[in-house]
C-alpha cells in the first residue's frame, strides 16, 4: 500500500520509544530516497504523559509535517489509541500493542494488535515493544524494503551501542513474523 | 637656551609621567572625584605588567562611561551593568589576553548584580575595578545600592529609609562566599599612603589574572563631591566618617594567602565532604 | 560531508553554525530551542570552543557582544520571551556595528504564551529588536535544509555588513526532522579579517573602541546615516525570496517559514481544482522582497501566518493598495490545515470570478 504517501502517527507513553520508532521509519524512508519528515509532540505532555510523533514519507516535497489524518497509526497505549483511531483515514492501517490496549467500538478494517510488550519480555528484549510494532507495520504496509529498514536501525542507534542494534533488529523481525500470521 | 636644554635632557630622570596606558586626553571628571586617580592607577599597573597590547578594558554606564577614550588599550563600551558578561565573552574568545571591567556601584551592584555574581561564581579569570561612591553620579545623584542608611539623595530626599528602601549591599562581603572568587579587597584613595595601598591591590588583581589565579575584584570606596553637594575636602571627610565604618577596608578573600594556588584549589578543599563535588562519587 | 542525514531543525542550525566557523555559543535554557544549545554543549568543548550557559538571556547576549567585539564568530539562541530580554543587547550590537547570529525558535505569546510553534515575533524581528533606529537582516527558513543553509549564510552576512543577523524559526521547524545535506566546513583561514576588533593592539595600532555612545548629536546623526547607507546595500544585494507556480497565478498566497509549507500544500490542492494559485515565500523578512511581490501580478493576495496578522502589513505596504490583500492565520500553537487555507483560496477565487 505504501507506494503512496505514508502519513503516520506513532503514539504512546513517554519512555516507550514512540519517537524513536517514528525516527526509524523516517530514516528508512530517507535511505529509500524519499522525502521524509518527523515531527514530535513536545513540552509538558512528554513528562509522564503521552508522546507522539508525525512521520511522513512521500515522493513529493512535504508541506505540513503535522499529520492530522493519518493513514498509519501505531498506538502503544490506551489514551493514544482512543485519541487517534477516530482520526485515521478510511482504509488506513492501525497497529497496536495488545498488552496495553483494549480496543473498543468500531475499528478500521485494517486494525492489527500484537501483544508486543509481552512478546519482548518473553524474548529477553524488554523495552523494545516499539520495534516489534515497527516490524508489524513494515510487514503489513511494506513501506520500505527489509534492507532499508534494518539499515535505518544501524543509522538510528549509535555505533557505540552495537548490542542494542542487534536487539532492535531482532524485535523488528519478531514483530514482522507475528504480523504475518494476522 | 639650546645648550641648557641639551644638558637638562641628558640629566633628565623621569620621576613622574603620564602612564602610557592612559591617553593624553582631558577627562570629564569633577574636582574631588576619585575616578581620575583610580584610572591612573589601573594604567600604571597595565604599564608595569607590560600588558597594554593584549589588554581589553570594558567601560560601564555611569560617570566612567567615556573611559574608553582615556585608556590606551583596546576598549569596549558595555550596556548598563553588563560589563562582567561582556568581559566573559571577550575572555572566552581571547583567553591569553588581559580583560578588566571598570564599574560603578549602580552598574555593578544594582542593574548588573546578576552578571556580577555569576561572573564571580563561574570563576572568570578577569579583573573588576569597582568604584563605590554610594550614589548614581551620571544621572544626577540618585540613591544607589550602596547609599548609606539615612543618606539624602535625589530619590531619597528624606534620607534612605530602611523600611522602604532596605539596606545597602556590601559587595566584597557578599562575593566572599563564592568559590569562584580568588581575591577581594576594599581600598580607598584618601591620601598618598592609601593610594599606594590601592595600587598594590589593583596590581595584585591584574597579576592574579596574568597568573591564572582567578576572579579578582578591588572595591575602591570613593567620593562624589558634586552629588553629595560638598567640597572635595568635605567629601573626603564624609567618606572617612561614614563610608569607611560601613564599608571597612581590608582583604575579604585571598585564596593564595589561605595557601592555595588558585580559586579552584580553594573550592576543591572546601568541598571535600561532598562526594559529588570532590569527584569521589561516580558521575 | 555531502551525505544526506536526518536531523532536527534545531540541531541543523547548530551544526551549520559550527561549519561556518562559530566556536562560541552563549545560551540560556528555553523551549523549544533546547536541542540547539544541547548540541553546542556536546560539540564545542571537543572543538576547543566555548559553550557557556549564561545566568540569563541578558547575560548571554552581552557575552555574544563581548565575543563578537573580540573578533570571533559567535552565536546565541532562544525563543520568544528570551528574545525580548536580548533586545537590549541586540540594539547595542547594532549601534556598535557588531556581527553575530541570533536564533529565535518562536513560540506563542504574548507573555509566557505557550511553547507551541508560532510566528508572532515577526513585528519584533523586522521592526523592533531593541530601541533606536536600526534594522537587521532576518532570515525565515522553511525547511530543515534551510535552517542549515541560512544559518551558514547568516555568519557571512553578519561579518560582511557588520550587523547582527536573526534566524527567525519556530517550534515546528526546530523540533522536526528532515533530511539535510550540511554545507562544507569553512576554512578558518578564509574567514574575514576584523581589523576593527578589540583584540589587543599589540603596540601596532591605535586602540580600537567598540562603542555605541556618541554624546555629540552631529556624530550620532552621521553614524546613523552611515549605517542606513549599509542598509541600502543590504536591501539591494541580500533580498531572498522563493516563488512557486506564480507565473499565471490569480491568487497568490504569501507565507513564510512553517506557514509557507502549509500554504504550498494548499496551492497544489487549489491547482488540482483548476484555481490558478501560487506561493510567494519571503526568505528574508527584512529586507522584505517587496519588488518581487509587486511583480507577481496577482489579482488577489492571501497572507497566511501563524499569528494574528503581522507580515500582512508588509504585503500591504509593498502592494500600495494596487491589489486586494486578505489574511488568514491561527496562533497559540494551532497550526492551520492545508484544507483551511484551501477554503480561503476558494473563497477569494470565487470573488474574482464574479
Amino acid at each position: 500500500m505504501m507506494a503512496q504517501q505514508m502519513d503516520a502517527v506513532f503514539a504512546g507513553f513517554g519512555g516507550q520509544g514512540v519517537l524513536f520508532a517514528g525516527k526509524v521509519a523516517a530514516m528508512a524512508g530517507l535511505i529509500a530516497g524519499r522525502e521524509v519528515s518527523w515531527l514530535p509532540s513536545y513540552g509538558p505532555e512528554m513528562r509522564g504523559g503521552t508522546a507522539n510523533c508525525s512521520v511522513t514519507l512521500s515522493d513529493d516535497p512535504i508541506g505540513s509535517p503535522l499529520v492530522l489524518t493519518p493513514n498509519v497509526l501505531v498506538a502503544m497505549n490506551q489514551p493514544s489509541f482512543v485519541r487517534f483511531v477516530p482520526e485515521v483515514m478510511d482504509g488506513g492501517l492501525v497497529i497496536f500493542d495488545e498488552t496495553l490496549v483494549s480496543p473498543e467500538g468500531a475499528l478500521p478494517e485494517l486494525t492489527f494488535g500484537l501483544p508486543a510488550t509481552k512478546m519482548v519480555e518473553d524474548a529477553g528484549l524488554a523495552g523494545l515493544a516499539n520495534m516489534v510494532l515497527v516490524g508489524a507495520l513494515w510487514e503489513k504496509s511494506g513501506f520500505c524494503t527489509e534492507a532499508e529498514l534494518l539499515s535505518a536501525v544501524d543509522k538510528c542507534v549509535s555505533a557505540s551501542r552495537q548490542a542494542l542494534v542487534q536487539k532492535n533488529k531482532q524485535a523488528i523481525m519478531l514483530g514482522a513474523g507475528a504480523a504475518r500470521d494476522l | 637656551m639650546a645648550a641648557d636644554e641639551q644638558m637638562s635632557r641628558t640629566e633628565e630622570k623621569a620621576v613622574f609621567q603620564r602612564p602610557h596606558a592612559l591617553l593624553p586626553v582631558v577627562t570629564n571628571y569633577c574636582p574631588g572625584c576619585t575616578h581620575g586617580i583610580v584610572e591612573r592607577l589601573v594604567a600604571e599597573v597595565i604599564d608595569e605588567l607590560d600588558v597594554e597590547g593584549r589588554t581589553i578594558g570594558i567601560a560601564p554606564v555611569g560617570c566612567a562611561v567615556t573611559s574608553y577614550d582615556f585608556f590606551g588599550c583596546d576598549m569596549i563600551e558595555a550596556a548598563h551593568g553588563r560589563a562582567p558578561a561582556v568581559a566573559t565573552g571577550v575572555k572566552r574568545s581571547l583567553p591569553d589576553h588581559v580583560v578588566f571591567a571598570y564599574q560603578g556601584d549602580g552598574d555593578l551592584a544594582s542593574i548588573g548584580m546578576a552578571e556580577t555574581v555569576h561572573a564571580a561564581t563561574r570563576g572568570e579569570n578577569i579583573t573588576i575595578i569597582f568604584i563605590n561612591n554610594a550614589i548614581y553620579g551620571m544621572t544626577g545623584g540618585q540613591m544607589a545600592p550602596t547609599s548609606l542608611p539615612n543618606q539624602v539623595t535625589q530619590t531619597s530626599p528624606y534620607g534612605r529609609d530602611l523600611d522602604t528602601a532596605g539596606y545597602p549591599i556590601r559587595v566584597c562581603e557578599l562575593l566572599s562566599t563564592l568559590d569562584g572568587v580568588a581575591y577581594l579587597e576594599r581600598v580607598c584613595v584618601d591620601g598618598p599612603k592609601a593610594v599606594r595601598a590601592a595600587k598594590k591591590a589593583i596590581k595584585r588583581a591584574f597579576q592574579n589574572q596574568v597568573d591564572g589565579v582567578g576572579y579578582s575584584l578591588v572595591e575602591v570606596v570613593s567620593t562624589c563631591p558634586t552629588n553629595w553637594k560638598m567640597t572635595p575636602q568635605e567629601a573626603f571627610a564624609w567618606m572617612r566618617e561614614n563610608m569607611l565604618p560601613y564599608y571597612p577596608l581590608g582583604v575579604y578573600r585571598d585564596v593564595q594567602a589561605d595557601g592555595f594556588a588558585n580559586a579552584a584549589e580553594a573550592a576543591f578543599a572546601r568541598a571535600q565532604d561532598c562526594p559529588m563535588a570532590s569527584g569521589k562519587a561516580g558521575r | 560531508m555531502t551525505e544526506k542525514v536526518l536531523m532536527k531543525g534545531n540541531e541543523a542550525i547548530a551544526e551549520a553554525a559550527l561549519r561556518a566557523g562559530c566556536r562560541h555559543f552563549f545560551g540560556y535554557p528555553i523551549t523549544p530551542q533546547t536541542e540547539l544549545a544541547a548540541y553546542m554543549a556536546r560539540k564545542l568543548p571537543k572543538m576547543g570552543g566555548t559553550y557557556l550557559q549564561a545566568e540569563s538571556e541578558i547575560a548571554a547576549i552581552n557575552m555574544l557582544y563581548g565575543a563578537s567585539a573580540a573578533g570571533v564568530r559567535a552565536m546565541t539562541s532562544s525563543s520568544s520571551p528570551g528574545i525580548s530580554l536580548k533586545t537590549e543587547g541586540i540594539s547595542y550590537m547594532a549601534g556598535a556595528d557588531l556581527p553575530g547570529v541570533i536564533v529565535n525558535v518562536q513560540r506563542g505569546g504574548p507573555g509566557l504564551g505557550s511553547i507551541q510553534p508560532s510566528q508572532s515575533d515577526y513585528f519584533q524581528a523586522t521592526r523592533a529588536m531593541g530601541h533606536g533606529d536600526f534594522y537587521l537582516p532576518v532570515y525565515a527558513p522553511s525547511t530543515v535544509q534551510e535552517m542549515a543553509d541560512l544559518t551558514y549564510v547568516a555568519f557571512d552576512v553578519a561579518d560582511g555588513y557588520r550587523t547582527p543577523v536573526v534566524i527567525l524559526a519556530d517550534g515546528m521547524l526546530g523540533q522536526m526532522m528532515e533530511p539535510v545535506v550540511m554545507p562544507d566546513a569553512a576554512d578558518p583561514a578564509s574567514l574575514p579579517a576584523k581589523p576593527w576588533a578589540a583584540s589587543g593592539h599589540a603596540g601596532a595600532r591605535p586602540h580600537n573602541v567598540i562603542n555605541s555612545l556618541h554624546l555629540d548629536s552631529e556624530k550620532l546623526y552621521q553614524d546613523n546615516v552611515r549605517r542606513f547607507q549599509t542598509y541600502e546595500r543590504i536591501k539591494r544585494d541580500e533580498v531572498r525570496v522563493e516563488t512557486y507556480r506564480i507565473e499565471d497565478a490569480d491568487v497568490v498566497v504569501a507565507a513564510f517559514g512553517a506557514a509557507a509549507r502549509i500554504a504550498r500544500s494548499a496551492v497544489n490542492a487549489a491547482r488540482e481544482e483548476g484555481i490558478r494559485a501560487g506561493l510567494f515565500r519571503p526568505i528574508t523578512l527584512w529586507p522584505y522582497p517587496a519588488r518581487a511581490l509587486q511583480e507577481c501580478r496577482a489579482r488577489a493576495v492571501l497572507t497566511v501566518e501563524l499569528n494574528m496578522g503581522q507580515m500582512v502589513e508588509d504585503v500591504r505596504l509593498a502592494l500600495e493598495g494596487a491589489t486586494p490583500v486578505s489574511f488568514f492565520g491561527k496562533c497559540g500553537g494551532i497550526i492551520p490545515t492545508p484544507d483551511e487555507v484551501l477554503d480561503q483560496i476558494r473563497g477569494i477565487a470565487e470573488g474574482l470570478g464574479e
